[in-house]
């Protein structure tokens, strides 16, 4: 069960990227909107999923939009989530977001995500606005009905309420020590 | 034609999988019997070469064979034929290994 509801601030965080940077929620404060995307390398939701968050940071990049992606999987049980391969995985499919190692696995719980992809998007105020799904087909990209996470951009850099706040994320249960 | 479908229950799209599989079968004119096997525990999906859910044995052999070893409670990504990656194998995937395991048979 998310500890984040609809309304609730941001929960800080300080954690390494695959770029060799350590990233903090405050170096992201001056976006409009920032997506906190909870995922991992070897969840095949998760990377059926990437591609569709790779196009959404190009296509809202100029919106002062920001993914965040972080992963917090337990390597040594899922050796494909281990930082090396988190390395491989952003250069291989071109993520154009920094891919943040939770290694403690704080940060995750801190959130209370529990699903790979799991998505918290904050407006520029650091509030929740939307939790759950990237959309409604994981599947196919063409069979999409409900853009949850477009739509609640668009809502939010719009300055409005997105009509879904919340729904149930789709994916792999977070790997925990 | 034995057939065998492994899961783990966290992850989210086993029974449309499942469903998927006896539908298949049905467009194959295959009856519909399918060993469903839940798999519960670490040990177990090592005892079983499980890689991941769901998977898919037709006469003991995987519709889309591993390429490693990692046997372990998780889900399963499947590369569709448009090389998209997918958590359930397509029908087409599907159709293809009852095909080819009913020519074995017969071959």
């Amino acid at each position: 069960m998310t500890n984040l509801e609809p309304g609730d601030k941001a929960i800080p965080f300080e954690l390494p990227g695959v770029d060799d940077r350590s990233h903090t929620l405050t170096d992201y404060a001056d976006r409009e909107a920032l997506a906190v995307v909870f995922t991992c390398n070897h969840c095949p939701y998760a990377r059926a999923w990437e591609d569709r968050l790779v196009q959404t940071q190009a296509d809202y990049a100029d919106r002062s939009v920001q993914l965040v992606a972080i992963s917090s999987n337990d390597a040594e049980r899922y050796p494909d989530d281990g930082f090396p391969k988190m390395k491989e995985r952003a250069q291989e499919k071109g993520f154009n977001f920094p891919y943040l190692y939770d290694e403690s696995q704080e940060i995750a719980r801190a959130y209370g995500a529990e699903r790979t992809p799991e998505i918290f998007l904050f407006d520029k105020g650091g509030t929740l606005r939307y939790h759950g799904a990237v959309d409604d087909s994981y599947e196919d990209p063409a069979s999409v009905k409900n853009a949850y996470f477009r739509d609640a951009l668009d809502a939010v850099l719009a300055g409005q309420e997105p009509s879904t706040s919340e729904t149930a994320p789709v994916g792999c249960t977070i790997k925990w020590r | 034609m034995r057939v065998s479908f492994l899961y783990f229950e966290d992850c989210p799209s086993h029974e449309l999988a499942l469903a998927r599989l006896h539908e298949v079968m049905a467009g194959e004119g295959l009856s519909d019997d399918v060993e469903v096997i839940e798999v519960e525990t670490e040990e177990r999906a090592q005892e079983l070469r499980f890689v991941g859910s769901p998977t898919i044995r037709i006469d003991g052999q995987d519709i889309d064979p591993p390429t490693g070893s990692h046997y372990a409670l998780a889900c399963r990504a499947y590369q569709l034929e448009d090389g998209r990656i997918s958590p359930l194998p397509s029908p087409g995937m599907i159709r293809h290994a009852l095909n080819s395991a009913a020519e074995n048979r017969t071959g």
